[in-house]
This record gives C-alpha cells, sequence and structure tokens, in this order.
C-alpha cells in the first residue's frame, strides 16, 4: 500500500524534519514578521521578472533563431551578431551599460523627461526588464536555431509541396516542432535565467535577493535570510521544473 | 475553367484532358545540367512511370513538376494552366504555385508525416487550415480515405508509431485529402522494408485502377509494367527512350535502356 514508504526514505525524511526543526529552534527567526510584507513583494518581484523577461527573451528568440536558421545573410548576420555579443559578454556587464549607461543618458534629453514615459524610465527596473530579456533572448536565439534546423526538412517540403503558404508552414509545422525540440533545454535555461534575477539588486531593485541584503544591513543577521533565500529559489525552481514537466507531457511522445 | 480545349476530331470521342504537361524542360545544379530538356505529357487518368539509373535526374524532373526544384527553363503546365516563369525560371508569382501545388499530390520516399501530429491530423491539416473545409467535413472525409487505405484504427496514432508501411499509406492518404488532379510518386516503396512494399503498391494499383492521374517514379519494375500507361526511360537528364509499357519492356530498343533492365531484373 505505501510502497514509496521505502527505509531509505523514511530516513531522508526523517533528516529533513531534523534539519527544519533545528533551524527552526536555534536560529534566529524573530525578525521574520517585521519583514515578512517586504520579503512578500521580493518574491513577487522576482518571480514577475522572472516570468516577463522569458516570456519577451523567447519571443525574441524565435525571429532571432529563424533568421540564424533560415533567412537571408543580412538578416541571419546581424542575429548571429546579437547572440554572440550577448553571449559573449557578462549579464552584470549589460545590465551595468543599460543602466548607467543608457539610463544616464536619457535624462540629458528634455523632451524624454517631459514625455509620459519619463516617470517609468527613470525607475531602475526597465533596465533591469530589459537587460534579463535581451539575455534570453541571446541565449535562447541559439537554442532556436539549432531547434529549427533539426526539424526534418522532408516534412517542410511535404507541407510546401501540398500548397501550404510560408507563413502557415511556419506557424503549423515548423515552429511547434522546433519549440517541442527546444522544451527540454529551455526548462534548463529557464532555472539559469531564474538564478541570474539577483543581479538586478545591483541597480535597486528590490527583488527577494535585494531584500535578504537589506535583511542582514538592518540586522546583522547572516545566515537566516540566506537559508531563506535558498529556500525560495529552491521553491521557485520546483515550480519551473514542474511547469515544464507539464508542457513537455502535453504534447506526447512520438520518437519511439 | 482555363482549360486547354481537348482537340476533338470530328466522329472521334473527344481526347481526355490534359493534366500535366512538361516542355523542355532543364535544370542545372550549380555547373551540372541535371535534366537536358525533357518534356513530358499526362492526360487524365494516364498513369506515367518514370524510370532510369540512379542519379539520372528522376526526382529532380518529379521536384520540378511541383516546383520543390527552381526548374532553370522550360514550361510547365498544370491542369491547363501554364506556370508563369521569369526568365531565370522562377515562379512569377508564389499564389499560382500555391494553389497549382494543391492540384497535385506528392508521396515522397520518406514518408514525411508531420511527426508532431497524429495520424488523423496529419490528413485534416491542409484541408482545414489551408482550403477551409470544415473541420467535421474534413475528419468525415480522412476517416474515409484512412478506411481505404487500412488505417482506421490508426487515425488517433502518431506516425512514429507506425511502420514504414502503415506511415507510407498514411502518407498517400495525406496526399489524396487536399483532393488532388493528379498524384506525384517518388519512390514510394524504396525506404521499405520488402515485406512491407506488398501493401503500398496495393493502394497504388487500387487508385490506378479507379484511373487516378499519375506520375510514379520506381524501381519497381513489375509493377511499372503493370499499372503504367506510359513509361519513359531516363538516362543523364535526358529521356532515352518511352513508349507503352508493353513495348518498353518487351522489346527495348535501345542498349542503355537493355542493359539498365537486365541490371534490375
Ligand atoms: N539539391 C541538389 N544540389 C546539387 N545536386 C543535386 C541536388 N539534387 C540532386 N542533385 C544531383 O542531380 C542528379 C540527379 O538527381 P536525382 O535525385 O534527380 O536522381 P534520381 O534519378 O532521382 O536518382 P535516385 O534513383 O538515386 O533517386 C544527381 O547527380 C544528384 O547528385
Ligand atoms: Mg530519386
Amino acid at each position: 500500500m505505501t510502497g514509496w514508504l521505502q527505509p531509505h526514505r523514511v530516513v531522508m525524511i526523517a533528516l529533513a524534519l531534523a534539519l527544519v526543526l533545528w533551524s527552526a529552534f536555534s536560529l534566529r527567526w524573530d525578525w521574520l514578521a517585521e519583514y515578512a510584507p517586504l520579503m512578500a513583494e521580493g518574491i513577487w518581484n522576482t518571480i514577475w521578472i522572472l516570468v516577463v523577461t522569458s516570456v519577451l527573451g523567447m519571443l525574441l528568440a524565435i525571429p532571432l533563431g529563424l533568421a540564424q536558421a533560415a533567412g537571408p545573410w543580412y538578416l541571419a548576420a546581424p542575429a548571429r551578431a546579437f547572440c554572440t555579443v550577448i553571449r559573449g559578454t557578462p549579464l552584470l556587464l549589460q545590465l551595468w551599460l543599460l543602466y548607467y549607461g543608457l539610463g544616464s543618458l536619457f535624462p540629458q534629453f528634455p523632451w524624454i523627461r517631459q514625455s509620459d514615459l519619463w516617470p517609468i524610465l527613470r525607475q531602475a527596473w526597465p533596465y533591469a526588464v530589459l537587460a534579463l530579456t535581451l539575455s534570453f533572448a541571446g541565449y535562447e536565439g541559439e537554442v532556436m536555431r539549432g531547434a529549427f534546423k533539426g526539424v526534418p526538412r522532408g516534412q517542410l517540403e511535404a507541407a510546401k509541396a501540398m500548397g501550404m503558404p510560408r507563413l502557415t508552414i511556419l506557424r503549423r509545422i515548423w515552429l511547434p516542432q522546433a519549440v517541442q525540440r527546444a522544451l527540454p533545454t529551455l526548462g534548463g535555461e529557464t532555472v539559469l535565467q531564474l538564478k541570474a534575477t539577483p543581479l538586478v539588486a545591483t541597480i535597486t531593485v528590490m527583488d527577494i535577493y535585494a531584500v535578504s541584503s537589506r535583511v542582514r544591513q538592518d540586522t546583522f543577521i547572516v545566515y537566516e535570510p540566506l537559508l531563506l533565500l535558498a529556500v525560495v529559489y529552491m521553491c521557485i525552481t520546483g515550480l519551473i521544473v514542474l511547469a515544464f514537466r507539464w508542457l513537455e507531457r502535453r504534447v506526447p511522445q512520438r520518437v519511439a | 475553367m482555363g482549360q486547354a480545349a481537348p482537340e476533338t476530331f470530328a466522329g472521334l470521342p473527344p481526347v481526355r484532358p490534359e493534366a500535366i504537361r512538361i516542355d523542355d524542360l532543364r535544370k542545372s545544379f550549380g555547373t551540372v545540367e541535371v535534366l537536358r530538356g525533357v518534356s513530358l505529357r499526362a492526360c487524365e487518368g494516364d498513369v506515367v512511370a518514370i524510370i532510369g539509373g540512379s542519379g539520372s535526374g528522376k526526382s529532380t524532373l518529379l521536384r520540378c513538376i511541383n516546383f520543390l526544384e527552381t526548374p532553370t527553363s522550360g514550361r510547365i503546365v498544370i491542369g491547363g494552366e501554364e506556370i508563369v516563369l521569369r526568365p531565370d525560371g522562377t515562379p512569377a508569382s508564389r499564389r499560382q504555385i500555391e494553389q497549382a501545388r494543391r492540384r497535385l499530390g506528392m508521396v515522397f520516399q520518406q514518408f514525411n508525416l508531420w511527426s508532431h501530429k497524429t495520424v488523423l491530423e496529419n490528413l485534416t491539416e491542409v484541408p482545414v487550415h489551408v482550403l477551409g473545409v470544415p473541420r467535421a467535413e474534413a475528419v468525415a472525409r480522412a476517416m474515409a480515405l484512412l478506411a481505404r487505405v487500412g488505417l482506421a484504427e490508426k487515425a488517433g496514432a502518431y506516425p512514429a508509431f507506425l511502420s514504414g508501411g502503415q506511415q507510407q499509406r498514411a502518407a498517400i492518404a495525406r496526399a489524396l485529402a487536399i483532393e488532388p488532379r493528379a498524384m506525384l510518386f517518388d519512390e514510394p516503396t524504396s525506404a521499405l522494408d520488402p515485406e512491407l512494399v506488398g501493401e503500398v503498391l496495393n493502394v497504388i494499383r487500387d487508385l490506378a485502377a479507379e484511373g487516378r492521374t499519375m506520375i510514379l517514379v520506381t524501381h519497381e519494375m513489375k509493377f511499372a509494367r503493370e499499372v503504367a500507361s506510359h513509361v519513359i526511360y531516363l538516362h543523364n537528364g535526358l529521356i532515352e527512350e518511352q513508349g507503352p509499357p508493353a513495348a518498353l519492356f518487351g522489346a527495348p530498343r535501345s542498349d542503355r535502356l537493355k542493359k539498365f533492365l537486365k541490371s534490375v531484373s
């Protein structure tokens, strides 16, 4: 009846329980109540930044991959250059270039300062979102290039031979199969993207990492916030893994 | 419709309308001329078999008919409608090509079923999403076609779970689902294990018997002799010999064809 309750699992569960109990009673958590709202905000910021930049990055990655896989040289070359530059430079550098470079250029133009966008552009998060989006696009553009190329040519020819317009072939045959091929890789890349998000704390965005630093600075408590931070990232990673597993299962296994 | 009027002679029944006509087709890959002026004609109900050695240009010829390859020069007329080509051989109108392709059902050596779709979805894809056939109607027609090729119970299966012979029969059904005026077969049994060849040939034989127009590239000489109304022997991008199957197989004239037939028998 309890097939999964095997000895080694029982030991693991006991160990985990012991760890939780130990950390609950012998570590300091009195700061938690005071900082809970801030932590909730931090978690929320981390999650929405992750989701938004992954989705936008993916939307950019599709044309980037397609241009490299099948585009004419004047599209393929810039796409390749973009992916190479993004992948060849640290994300932290890109983030700072955008925030301190672009962000400090904008105020010099009066028409920007007077525009309706200014209240947004003077904040930090647009630069965080832009940098993370471009970074994800750069890496996934490369993944999608391979995925597009991996779709058997014959299947595209069959579609062509039946008089399918090019855009329909892309939408109904090529893209679905490329994405399907890329899904396992994309799952891993999204986890990496999650772990790139703490960099936004360096430009004053209040993600969960920034909150834990703040707790440390205010209270001089070091380990407990970091421990909690680790738990939060692991939980989000778990959610990503589950989400991708669900996505992969929605398209049945066909490679017999 | 803009069909070439069938030539009629007083007192004689009208000639069947022309389904496919190719005039002086040439095709080069780089500096290599693979087709060196090929002309052929298939009237409705004709079964034209194309035979020839490896590399003689059979696939290229077939693929030029529906513009999977762009001819270097020549004239292609499908269902009485000439495909307008630019001087460099590329089609002038993408729409015209797409419409011409919908009148031709192509079957490939490697089946090329869409692997992310079930067999049924493979059959309904183009009718529903390109031709605008209502889904219920497309599904009903697809099921009838699948029953016809003996795959009714595989409708919900993905191609990877089918044997080669089943995949090829599904691919034939998929080509039939767009209700083409003519079928193009490129060595439909060459990728199959010997014991699976028969089931596919039976389906093609069946189509020939109901008077379908077909152009069939094949290595199955016995089968070509049996179903073809006209046989073309291609050698080095030229038609070396052609005629009714009895003549071509029974009394080949050219030495090349004699040698070729001896080598494949
Ligand atoms: N895309 C291509 N680029 C360059 N050369 C090609 C291309 N496609 C075909 N060829 C060449 O054209 C010639 C004819 O090829 P084709 O595939 O038409 O021959 P085939 O008669 O179908 O041969 P097989 O019986 O092996 O299928 C071959 O020499 C081949 O190498
Ligand atoms: Mg061939």
